[in-house]
């Protein structure tokens, strides 16, 4: 048995071991323990080394605010999680746990070169150590940067667990089950309202289950408690939740909660999910998170076996393990007074309690005195010694502020405390408003931004008895302000330990204070000196202390050190605390999983996958497929053996010598009708509408009011007041939003149906000589001669059999149609066609080809060609702007200054001198290659494909002046080349459009 | 996450129901070619960007898809009272007398 255990004391099941291992080694904990408590027990402090100085460290606490005791536990393959508190995380047979930040071992680690190098990593060591000298660079710093950029290593294998995701709406949710909580939820609970009590701990009870001397109601503090909750879980409206951690206090009484449901389970349920997230929407919040301590800010306090004084209570009421045999405390608060006498009565040789203040209450004195403890008030630390675990504290007189010589005493364990900060985090994520209360040294609420209420400890009362006669009081408000009737319990407390103190800054010291490393933000080795130089090299705002030295940026987000940075830093600044104010608290609350947080969202969940009712034959067909929008579209349709290039340019010649198939359903499609269609249409597009016949198409062009091309598309008219508009397939979205938002705000009057109906077609294109011939013999209702059916017409008749919507219309500048007809009927036409175009060698063919050929006709694709900052005439479409129009979306525009400015960039071909190279995309466009650098940029290559169909590469571009340079030789800086480019018009096959005329 | 009142559907929803639609009550001139350079940029382009109530456009999208007005305060991002386009703006001292 272990000489820290103590049987007599804890909660946790003595006669219940479980093994687990801590670096390979075996650890024999009980069942109830926390790693850090299973550690304690065997006399081990060293559970970790610093982030930056790889100083060895130990637990400082015993709750989710641990700043050192960082591990990686492992559960099986894949189940690794590094950065978890060991004074969270609950132990069970078979857990493997790691150190971090330590090579080759914990005890002897090479990082820790890094504190002799202590002067290097100063405040703003980001900014000033690397900057020279440059050949470090490579060699030193950027490995020590990249090494440094996070804690611990990321697991190497997916998440095979899985993550829940709940909303709950309530009429009160509390958040922390400790005497305020509890009794808020006594109070709230008898009401009828419908309650919600969280806690983060594996059990409830706060710091009740830290107090078992403390009577109430007459009973045990522990009895009450078990009594207490008992009723809690016999009320139907009230649920309990532990190890439900708040992350996150959101607008109008919406609060995350995180619950992990199976870190602490010897073997997972079947199916059960790790965490739950639940979206908690509450009629009212009361929040009763108790208080933090603050740690002592002395040189040496972040040697292993410093802890703080509460969490040594803990550690010893809780789990029943005293942190040291022969403590030292340290304080200047009463609270730490109170630990060393559990201590001492759990066995501890308790050496001394040293004070920071002058006179502290008899009762505390005398208590120490009848156990025989040294006192000494008036008296400072300003030294530990120890290579792994602490072994001796220098200890001074203090005459005011000055420290007299030094008296070195033996320990096993320093208990310090600073005092308590209300644990405020989630208040401030709504915004409430803290005051700086010099009663209780700390900020307490203030103004409130939502239906919150506060209790106990959180607003500065301390003590059990304060706690529970608030927190009554809070869940009787609560339960009013939501239409509740109830009252309020007493609960008559004895034994209570209240307590007051003073909170202070840097401890005095006989030392040089600049060498001193009083540590005080432990996660991110921040040091009192560091705030000091911070504030002397003009860091004045608190917020630019914060980022300077990077103090309470650490994963415990401050909850240790923010307040004692505040102190150092408001006396450097030589202002009070409350002009220098506060760092702003973000969720969440605690680090949390990104499984939590991503829930059911992931794999194939992750996001929606688009499908059109052709794609099943795509798929059965061997096409790849790429993303388009949500979509998933054939890129191209590889025979066996084939590439992406050699499938594309199959695809190509297929379709221009005879004839080719395109799933075109991904189209979006709008329907526009009523009696003022053709104005509403007039008024949106730049092209004109009114003479637009019925059973005609016209490509139609949409600006922004800014002028810009934002979106294009073949428009059918179907009658006098119906319009079939297609968009891009990316655009269907935005360009019904636009087309509602006018309609509806700027142009109520007019009579206008909009309706989305991309999914009520699916959308077959046939494009190449061969196209009439397939058709043909399908279509019922429409005589298919070029006479009676030319290009740019739309029809409303049979194909198949089926009920269609035919266009005759080209983006291949081949002949071409598109059947659209009932997505359900999608699969069957096109299994008709296959069939019928065998005759034809009908070919397949998907996005790439699609791009290929309308480049090589200079069709634009709206968000490749263009880019948000091209017009129409800079696209070289004025053709498609209305000349005699008034007015339509974006044309005041048109004639801004800027935008008629000469010399805007304009889109042209381009045509590599050397014909089989093919530019990237994106490339620059230059007029000298040789100019120094930075070279003037004339614009750059928007579309780039081998043409098959010429034998050479093509190329769209925006260039500067562009139509005044045809002819003109350009380059375009490549990786290892420069490409000479010839300014071409943009349609390279066939301008005469006699291919569209067959 | 804001609850959202719709004034069409008369329903307080949650935000993902709603979209953001810029700032309310800039009407587009009736004749556009009528303005002068200055007055296009600044219809164009020139925003309140209020600090504190904020009259703004929102977009039931995923509900009853109207557009609608609402008065918000960009510093506590709470609504003050939402409306139906074309109302005209509400008067924000009695809006901001009701707040308390
Ligand atoms: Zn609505």
């Amino acid at each position: 048995m272990s000489a820290y255990r103590v049987e007599s004391h804890g909660r946790i099941k003595h006669h219940q071991p479980v093994s687990f291992t801590f670096d390979g080694e075996t650890v024999e904990g009980r069942e109830g323990d926390t790693v850090a408590s299973a550690l304690l027990a065997n006399g081990k402090h060293l559970m970790g080394r610093s982030f930056k100085y790889h100083r060895p460290r130990g637990a400082i606490a015993a709750g989710s605010e641990e700043p050192n005791a960082l591990i990686g536990t492992t559960r099986s393959e894949g189940r690794f999680e590094p950065n978890t508190r060991a004074t969270v995380q609950e132990i069970y047979p078979g857990l493997k746990t790691e150190s971090q930040n330590s090579y080759p071992s914990l005890k002897y680690d090479i990082g820790a070169i890094n504190d002799r190098l202590y002067m290097l990593f100063s405040a703003g060591f980001y900014y000033k150590t690397f900057m020279w000298p440059r050949s470090f660079w490579d060699k030193v710093y950027e490995p020590f940067i990249r090494r440094a950029a996070g804690l611990g290593v990321s697991p190497t294998v997916e998440d095979p667990d899985h993550y829940a995701s709940r909303y709950l709406h309530c009429d009160i949710l509390i958040v922390g089950a400790g005497p305020a909580g509890i009794a808020a939820a006594l109070a709230a609970g008898k009401s009828g309202a419908k309650v919600l009590l969280a806690d983060e701990g594996a059990e409830m009870g706060g710091s009740v289950l830290s107090e078992p001397g403390v009577n109430i109601d007459g009973c045990s503090a522990w009895n009450w408690l078990e009594a207490r909750l008992d009723e809690l879980r016999g009320m139907e409206n009230v649920t309990l939740m532990t190890r439900t951690t708040a992350i996150g206090y959101y607008h109008q009484n919406m609060v995350g909660l995180c619950q992990k449901l199976t870190d602490h389970l010897t073997t997972l349920p079947e199916g059960a999910p790790r965490e739950r997230l639940w979206r908690i929407r509450a009629n009212q919040v009361i929040l009763t998170q108790g208080a933090l301590e603050k740690p002592l800010v002395f040189h040496e306090n972040d040697r292993p076996g410093v802890m703080l004084a509460g969490s040594a209570q803990t550690y010893l009421n809780r789990y029943g393990v005293l942190v040291g045999r022969r403590p030292v405390v340290v304080t200047s608060h009463d609270s730490a007074w109170y630990a060393a006498f559990d201590l001492a009565d759990a066995g501890a040789e308790v050496q001394a309690i040293v004070d920071l203040r002058d006179k502290v209450q008899s009762e505390l004195s005398d208590e120490a005195t009848k156990r025989g403890i040294r006192v000494l008030t008036s008296h400072t630390v300003t030294g530990t010694s120890g290579r792994l675990r602490i072994k001796s504290i220098r200890i001074n007189p203090l005459r005011g502020s000055k420290a007299g010589r030094a008296e070195t005493v033996n320990c096993d364990a320093l208990l310090m405390s600073g005092g308590w900060t209300p644990s405020l985090h989630l208040f401030s994520h709504t915004k409430g408003t803290l005051r700086w209360e010099d009663d209780t040294k700390a900020y307490l609420p203030d103004q409130k931004a939502e239906a919150c209420h506060i209790a106990g400890a959180g607003r500065g009362l301390w003590g059990i008895g304060k706690a529970l006669t608030d927190g009554g009081e809070a869940g009787v408000a609560a339960a009013t302000a939501a239409g509740f009737t109830t009252i309020a319990e007493a609960y008559p407390v004895e034994n209570d330990r209240e307590g007051t103190g003073i909170s202070l800054r840097e401890l005095p010291t006989d030392r040089s204070p600049g060498k001193a490393k009083a540590f005080i933000d432990f996660q991110n080795d921040v040091t009192a000196k560091d705030i000091r130089l911070a504030v002397s090299e003009g860091m004045h705002s608190i917020e630019h202390v914060k980022r300077y030295t990077t103090n309470g940026m650490a994963t415990d987000q401050g909850k240790m050190s923010n307040m004692n940075g505040l102190n150092i830093a408001a006396d450097a600044l030589g202002k009070p605390q409350t002009e220098v104010g506060l760092t702003t608290f973000r969720p969440p609350y605690t680090p949390t999983t990104f499984g939590a947080f991503a829930g059911y969202h992931k794999g194939s969940h992750f996001e929606v996958t688009r499908k059109t009712p052709i794609d099943d034959w795509a798929e059965e067909n061997g096409a790849a497929f790429e993303p388009v929008a949500l979509w998933r579209r054939a890129w191209y349709f590889p025979k066996p053996g084939e590439d992406l290039h050699a499938a594309v340019a199959r695809e190509c010649r297929a379709t221009r010598e005879s004839l080719g198939i395109f799933d075109a359903s991904t189209l979006g499609k709008i329907e526009v009708s009523g009696p003022d269609a053709v104005e509403f249409m007039n008024r949106m597009y730049t092209n004109p509408w009114t003479k637009l016949g019925v059973s005609r198409c016209r490509y139609g062009l949409l600006l922004g009011e800014d002028g810009y091309i934002l979106d294009d598309g073949v428009i059918g008219r179907l009658s006098d007041d119906k319009f079939h508009v297609t968009t891009t397939t990316g655009g269907a979205a935005r360009v019904l939003n636009m087309m509602e938002d006018y309609l509806q705000t700027e142009w109520p009057d007019l009579k206008v149906w909009l309706t989305s109906t991309t999914e009520q077609w699916a959308t077959i294109a046939l494009n190449g000589p061969n196209a009439r011939n397939l058709l043909e013999p399908f279509v019922e209702g429409q005589d298919m001669s070029d006479e009676a059916f030319p290009h740019m017409s739309v029809s409303q008749c049979t194909v198949a059999g089926f009920p269609a919507r035919l266009f005759r219309i080209s983006f291949t500048g081949e002949l071409g149609f598109e059947v659209n007809v009932p997505a359900r009927y999608g699969r069957a036409l096109w299994e008709n066609l296959w069939e019928a175009g065998q005759q034809y060698d009908v070919c397949p063919y998907g996005t790439e080809t699609m791009h290929v050929l309308r480049a090589e006709k200079g069709f634009i694709i709206v968000g490749q060609d263009t880019d948000g900052t091209v017009t129409p005439d800079d696209a070289g479409m004025s053709w498609a702007v209305g000349k005699k129009k008034t007015d339509f979306v974006g044309m005041r525009s048109l004639s801004r200054p800027d935008i008629a400015a000469p010399g805007r960039k304009q889109l042209v071909g381009l045509l590599t001198r050397d014909s089989k190279t093919v530019l990237d995309e994106g490339a620059q466009i230059v007029a000298d290659p040789k100019q120094p650098k930075p070279m003037k940029m004339l614009g750059h290559v928007t579309s780039s494909y081998w043409s098959e169909t010429l034998g050479r590469s093509v190329a769209l571009a925006v260039v500067q002046g562009g139509r005044d340079r045809m002819g003109d030789s350009l380059y375009v800086p490549m990786p290892g080349k420069d490409v000479e480019v010839e300014v071409t018009g943009t349609v390279f096959y066939d301008p005469e459009n006699a291919r569209l005329k067959l | 996450m804001l609850l959202i009142h719709c004034p069409y559907c008369d329903e307080t929803l949650p935000e993902p129901e709603f979209a953001y639609a810029g700032e309310a009550h800039i009407d587009r001139p009736a004749d556009p070619q009528q303005l002068s350079d200055e007055e296009w940029r600044d219809f164009l382009f020139i925003r309140t960007n209020a600090k504190g109530p904020h009259y703004e456009r929102w977009r039931h999208i995923n509900g009853c898809a109207r557009f609608f007005n609402a008065v918000r305060d960009t510093v506590s991002d709470k609504f003050l009272t939402t409306y139906k386009a074309g109302e005209a703006r509400p008067d924000l001292a009695k809006l901001l007398e009701g707040q308390k």
